[in-house]
């Protein structure tokens, strides 16, 4: 039946008539004009200031702007180590980014902490407190895996229906869209963790297994 | 006027209010995570307190707890933009603390990439000051372009293009090709005419010479007392250039100038900038000819468990930012006790409150830009 | 004039700043940078004449570092006569070989780099010791003579816990306000939930 209609569309456009869905429609609008917050933390901001350089132009993707606004902002690249310190400013940020969002955790640093991990005042993955949708290895990442996250996370909004129970955050409105901001302990941050966003994989990955 | 608000204690105004301001640590302008509590008066800045940490990542607690060898690649990530010269500034105290010896041919390439990396950060600086100034990307995009064949050049000698991990104590981790040199010469042959047409777009400029002549001025002794160091501490005059006083490396086999400012204000941290790019080739043309055979490496250096005497040692380079030292001391065991580094970038944004005192908030932001500060080197 | 030796810098120094104590602690390592370890209370003092003083013009101070030396343990056999018991319940008096344990207090340890900008030479090193490493952590604090070292040592009291009297502005400069240790010294252990369980598998 699907193939059916695939052909119908095929047929239909030779003769000039387009059809769509709706929701191909909205996800080709949403995914095609991403527009990212200026937020570079450390090394890997330089790697993504290079991409949107002349050589590697990450503006024909459609992130032609980066806003410096949260509030104009849909996607937010974590580029670089997330201390504890700046923690809370990451979550307060997220927090006043209107829906849809989406995160990329650009670096090894942003996933898990990197080759900073054994620090005092390194958080240990900014998926800790915020949920993030892609992940870039990479110490730091060249342009073009940057690019090509930016395509999967393209593809992620493509895919995403707008009924049914698989529908995208932004679309149900009891999922939170705000999560709450850590403070400031005595020796680290209260809660260490955000445990409704952080999910420990399989096997906890704490366990250094030698 | 200028006396009184550099006062410590609290400025009541003659009307109005003070507002406080905290720009950052998210800011488009603040070059990283770092933040500045600033009380205004109208327009002028009355009080700033700069705040960093914000990327602390305990860098000299990693490299204390690892062997020296393990410290190599987190100097790469100290002022990112730079990994070449930060990797020199920590073999060259090695090489100090134990005593080793490095091959002449090592020498020159060790010029060779440090220079390189100077002449790509000072390009960079004045594309991200003249952004900061209101030149949205234009600049920043014919440096860019610039950095990408160096960075070319870098990951074809050393494997990554900004974290090179390259240096050893005792020379170098691998040799140059023949191939790889003639690029560098092609290239070095072609950079004087980007000099020239990077200049020709700003040096007439009139928003540049209104906003920068005579903005945020640092006399002399002050910058002496400070412990300012780099192009910051040249353009208010001081001829203090580590290459030249310390003959660390091989620098004393070429001939280069030490451009001096007169002024101390963001133009002549604008130009130093500008005119060292220039020396920089010149410092480039004579290393590539003079670059002589052999091997990069001392093959008696134990790099994996060096153990040297227990003692201390202080090394330091002149690094784009200004002068870059690591202070190591050894117990004897293959882990360094201490290990510090000294951070040009943290040192120079001492003076930052007394630059900006006086002058407007938009201007802070371009003194801030001249000052070229890294948040990796300033937070570690 | 050159930079003199640190045994002639000594001399010089206690003559010219009187009743300050100025001892030589030798370097192991071939960089042979010695260094000069100053008493507390003359340490201003010290400061202010090697920065002024015509032929050495130490007006640059480069670098100030804490260093963390935690108590140690000397130990040593001593022959003591002690009154051992025998195995029919008799005593008698004997020499016993004991082996008896001294506490070294450790201390804490600020380093001074200084170079002259104007006569072009240096490093000439200074060294203060708290006296140990809980309650009298006060050193002078040596910003009002080099303005230089203002950040490093509120660094030195964020990660040691040295307290430097007489500084404009110390406070935390790389944690954050609230934060109650000191994490470079040796004895931190990070919060629980941090430390990763190490399983051997063998």
């Amino acid at each position: 039946m699907a193939n059916d209609l695939k052909e119908l569309k095929i047929e239909l456009s030779k003769n000039g008539i387009f059809t769509t869905t709706l929701e191909e429609l909205y996800n080709w609008g949403r995914k095609n004009s991403v527009w990212p917050l200026t937020f570079g933390l450390a090394c890997c901001a330089i790697e993504m200031i290079a991409t949107t350089m002349a050589r590697y132009d990450l503006a024909r993707f459609g992130a032609e702007v980066f806003r410096p606004s949260p509030r104009q902002a849909d996607l937010i690249i974590v580029s670089g180590t997330v201390t504890k310190k700046m923690a809370p400013q990451v979550v307060r940020l997220y927090n006043q980014m209107p829906e849809p969002k989406y995160v990329i955790a650009m670096g090894a640093c942003a996933i898990s902490g990197g080759p900073f991990r054994d620090g005092y005042n390194v958080l240990k993955g900014i998926d800790r407190y915020i949920p993030v949708d892609v992940h870039i290895p990479g110490c730091p990442p060249r342009p073009e895996a940057l690019i090509h996250a930016f395509m999967t996370l393209q593809k992620k909004i493509d895919e995403q229906a707008l009924t049914g129970a698989a529908r995208p955050r932004h679309l149900q409105a009891d999922l939170p869209s705000e999560f709450p901001v850590p403070e400031f302990g005595e020796h680290g941050l209260e809660p260490p963790q955000n445990n409704a966003v952080f999910h420990e994989a399989e096997g906890n990955p704490l366990k250094v297994i030698q | 006027m200028r006396d009184a608000l550099l006062d410590r204690d609290v400025y009541e105004p003659e009307e109005g209010e003070i507002m406080e301001v905290s720009m950052g640590p998210h800011h488009p302008s603040t070059h990283g995570v770092f933040r500045m509590d600033v009380k205004l008066e109208g327009e002028r800045v009355v009080k700033l307190k700069p705040v960093f940490g914000y990327l602390h990542r305990n860098h000299e607690k990693i490299a204390e707890h690892g062997a020296y060898l393990s410290a190599i690649p987190y100097t790469d990530r100290l002022d990112y933009l730079c990994s070449m010269t930060n990797n020199w500034g920590y073999v060259l105290a090695v090489e100090k603390l134990a005593g080793i010896a490095v091959p002449e041919r090592a020498e020159y390439l060790r010029v060779i990439v440090a220079e390189l990396t100077r002449f790509q950060n000072h390009a960079g600086l004045i594309g991200f000051l003249l952004q900061d100034m209101g030149a949205s990307g234009t600049p920043l995009m014919y440096a860019f372009r610039e950095r990408e064949k160096i960075l070319d050049l870098f990951e074809s000698l050393s494997g990554a293009r900004m974290m090179c991990n390259y240096m050893r104590f005792g020379g170098l981790r691998v040799d140059a090709t023949k191939e790889w040199l003639d690029e560098v010469r092609a290239l070095v042959g072609r950079l004087p005419q980007f000099v020239d047409e990077y200049e020709a777009l700003l040096r007439a400029n009139e928003i540049l010479l209104a906003r920068t002549q005579g903005t945020g001025v640092l006399p002399r002794e002050l910058a002496i007392n400070t412990g300012v160091t780099g192009p910051m501490l040249r353009a208010s005059g001081v001829n203090y250039d580590i290459r030249k006083v310390d003959h660390y490396g091989i620098y004393d086999r070429f001939t280069f100038k030490v451009p001096l400012g007169e002024h101390g204000d963001v133009y002549d941290r604008y130009m130093m900038r500008l005119l060292e790019m220039r020396e920089t080739l010149k410092l480039l043309e004579q290393a590539l000819h003079d670059i002589p055979e052999g091997p990069v490496m001392d093959p008696k250096v134990r790099l994996r468990g060096l153990r040297p005497k227990a003692g201390e040692a202080y090394g330091r380079i002149e690094s784009p930012k200004g002068e870059l030292g690591f202070f190591l001391i050894s117990d004897g065991s293959g882990n360094p006790y201490r290990y510090r580094v000294r951070p040009p970038s943290m040192i120079n944004l001492t003076i930052l409150e007394d630059m900006c005192v006086g002058e407007n908030i938009a201007d802070t932001v371009i003194i801030l830009g001249s000052v070229d500060i890294v948040l990796g080197e300033v937070d570690r | 004039m050159a930079l003199p030796s640190p045994e002639d810098l000594k001399a010089q120094i206690e003559a010219g700043v009187p009743g300050a104590s100025v001892t030589v602690i030798q370097n192991g390592s071939p960089s042979a940078q010695h260094s000069l370890l100053l008493d507390a209370e003359h340490a201003r003092a010290v400061a202010e004449l090697l920065r002024d003083h015509d032929g050495w013009r130490l007006d640059y101070c480069s670098l100030v570092t804490g260093v963390d030396w935690p108590d140690t343990e000397t130990s040593e056999k001593v022959k003591v006569k002690k009154m051992v018991k025998a195995a029919d319940g008799t005593e008698s008096e004997e020499e016993v070989e004991e082996v008896r344990k001294t506490k070294v207090a450790g201390y804490l340890e600020a380093v001074y780099h200084l170079f002259s900008m104007e006569k072009k030479h240096g490093p000439v090193v200074l060294r203060l010791r708290t006296a140990d490493r809980g309650a009298s952590v006060h050193l002078p604090s040596l910003t009002p003579v080099w303005r230089g070292a203002e950040f490093q040592e509120r660094e030195a009291f964020d990660l040691y816990g040295i307290i430097f009297d007489g500084h404009p502005d110390l406070r935390r400069i790389l944690m954050w306000e609230g934060f109650k240790d000191y994490p470079m010294r040796k004895d931190y252990v990070p919060p629980a939930d941090e430390i990763p369980v190490v399983e051997v598998h063998r």
